[in-house]
């Protein structure tokens, strides 16, 4: 099993989402992340004072599944994901040890 | 009792109410303008304010204020004291009669946001123990005085700048502006600037508060300045249409200038803009014209906008702008009185350098503004340094860095979920996600 964790632009969620779950995911955790890459922050202006936000609103995304769908969900991701322009976000894959489902106790595969 | 004036009474009433409003509207202004872990500490300074001046207030301050002069016009006696014997007199010419305990409730609203103001200048940083202590002090030896010396009338031997000088001041450019601007200069000056100051972010943490709060500002200003009529007459009238058009006037200016200078029209800057027309309006609402007060509002929203970048380069972090706000826009209030008063809008008045009335004017303007700003700065600059050598004024860096919220009131202002405010860094967004649940 891996975990899929994607960075992305908030209003890019809705996108991902419905793609994913065309694709079979049936769950995800998010959380809303802050941070930053080559897009860098924006400036803002409070009574002629500028502060530099360097820190920019993401959603930071996760959702484990098979090895074997990996690839093909990751295609799907970050096609959802994509805009084209600076500031997209990253994807990274890692191996999952182990995976329990609270409710039941169950293991592996069948507790995603 | 004599006679009473029935409608002259209900709007002096009324005019308390709204007066007393603008505090809580002031307390949300400022809120709006610090950092998400002092909030509630910004918003308990006034409130603290409305709680301690109110029963000052009764137990001397009127007192002090508008009791009979002691003298040379500096101050009251304390012949009124727990507004002994009060209540069976009346205030205001023949046939103009109101209880004097409307006035009195009608006064205290100007003490207490005159108080609260100076919270501004001293925001995330202030020990309220400190503060409460300080209130009572500064109160009773800055703004009782000022207040005498400039609403205190009677027949030449009250106050010395509104009774015996006779500059013109209709409801509290030097008393409530002037005065609360110089003093928090005088404060940011004895607590220093906030940790990090001109290093990190400090954004207002909630605009549409700010704007909440002028708003709230804006509507009970009209009880400041047509109640100061203490009728509801003519004078009011003038006073109510000038307070609105410098007010709209000097939201304008600040935004152009804004759009000019940094690119942007923003809605700080039209609070900020409508609050400072508000302010030079104060001294000034009787004595011009519809149109004089428009160019007022114009001029002192462009003053202030620039003047509030002077902390950066001076080094005083009065941290929401009370002098650049407060104190320019209340001396360029009193100054143009020196220029814009005609006697054809109010009898009562005296006609400035455009109406042909000379310098005399200006030059009495001149001095109740340097008399007022002298004053009220070296005072509650020693009273500062007074307080902070007994109790401390400048809270515990570690409660400064936690945030007084929660360090002195032991409360959040927000709920931010089921982790309570977990990854709320300074100088980030929260983000803005809205998500239907299925």
């Amino acid at each position: 099993m891996k975990l899929i964790t994607a960075i992305i632009k908030p209003h890019a969620l809705d996108r991902v989402r419905e793609a994913l779950q065309a694709q079979g995911v049936e769950g995800m955790t998010v959380t809303e992340a802050s941070g930053y890459g080559r897009q860098r922050g924006h400036t803002e202006v409070y009574r002629g004072a500028e502060y530099v936000v360097d820190l920019v609103p993401k959603v930071r995304l996760e959702v484990v599944v098979e090895d074997d769908d990996t690839d093909h969900i990751v295609d799907v991701l970050v096609a959802a994901a994509r805009t084209g322009k600076i500031g997209d976000g990253k994807v990274w894959v890692t191996p999952v040890e182990a995976i329990v489902r609270v409710r039941t106790g169950e293991r592996g595969p069948d507790a995603v | 009792m004599e006679t009473i004036n029935a409608g002259d009474t209900a709007w002096v009433m009324m005019s308390a109410a709204l007066v007393l409003f603008m505090t809580p509207g002031l307390a949300i202004f400022y809120a709006g303008m610090v950092r998400v872990k002092s909030v509630l500490n910004m918003i308990m300074m006034s409130f603290a304010a409305m709680g301690v001046v109110s029963i000052v207030w009764v137990m001397y301050g009127y007192s002090l204020t508008f009791g009979p002069d002691s003298g040379a016009g500096l101050i009251g006696d304390l012949s009124l004291m727990g507004l002994s014997g009060v209540a069976e007199t009346t205030v205001g010419a023949p046939g103009h009669e109101i209880p004097t305990l409307a006035f009195v409730m009608f006064q205290m609203t100007f003490a207490i946001i005159t108080v609260a103001l100076l919270s501004g200048a001293i925001a995330d940083r202030a020990k309220f123990r400190a503060w409460m202590v300080f209130m009572i002090i500064w109160v009773t030896l800055v703004y009782f005085p000022i207040a005498h010396w400039a609403f205190m009338f009677d027949g030449g031997d009250g106050g010395w700048i509104g009774d015996r000088l006779g500059a013109l001041d209709f409801a509290g450019g030097t008393a409530v502006e002037i005065t609360s601007g110089a003093s928090a200069l005088a404060l940011a000056i004895v607590l220093g600037p906030r940790m990090g100051w001109r290093r990190e972010a400090m954004r207002p943490h909630n605009l549409p508060l700010v704007l909440l709060g002028a708003g709230m500002l804006w509507f009970g200003w009209f009880g400041f300045n047509a109640g100061s009529a203490l009728t509801a007459g003519s004078t009011a009238a003038v006073a109510l249409i000038n307070t609105q058009v410098c007010t709209a006037a000097a939201a304008l200016s600040w935004i152009a200038v804004e759009r000019l200078r940094d690119g942007h029209a923003t809605t700080l800057g039209a609070a900020s803009g409508a609050i400072v027309g508000a302010v030079a309006i104060t001294p000034s609402c009787a004595f011009l014209t519809p149109m004089g007060a428009i160019g007022l509002g114009l001029v002192a929203g462009a003053i202030s906008a620039v003047a509030v970048g002077w902390k950066y380069r001076l080094g005083y972090d009065d941290s929401l702008d009370v002098v650049g706000v407060h104190g320019m826009g209340g001396i360029v209030g009193m100054l143009a009185i020196g220029f814009l008063a005609t006697t054809a809008v109010n009898p009562a008045g005296q006609d400035g350098l455009f109406a042909g009335g000379g310098f005399a004017l200006l030059g009495k303007q001149t001095v109740a503004v340097v008399a007022t700003a002298a004053f009220a700065f070296t005072m509650t600059f020693l009273l500062a340094h007074l307080v902070n050598r007994v109790v401390g004024f400048r809270a515990d860096a570690d409660d400064e860095l936690r945030g007084l919220d929660v360090a002195t009131h032991a409360e959040s202002a927000y709920e931010f979920g089921p982790t309570s405010g977990v990854g709320m860094l300074s100088g980030t967004h929260p983000g803005s996600m809205h998500r239907e649940t299925e």
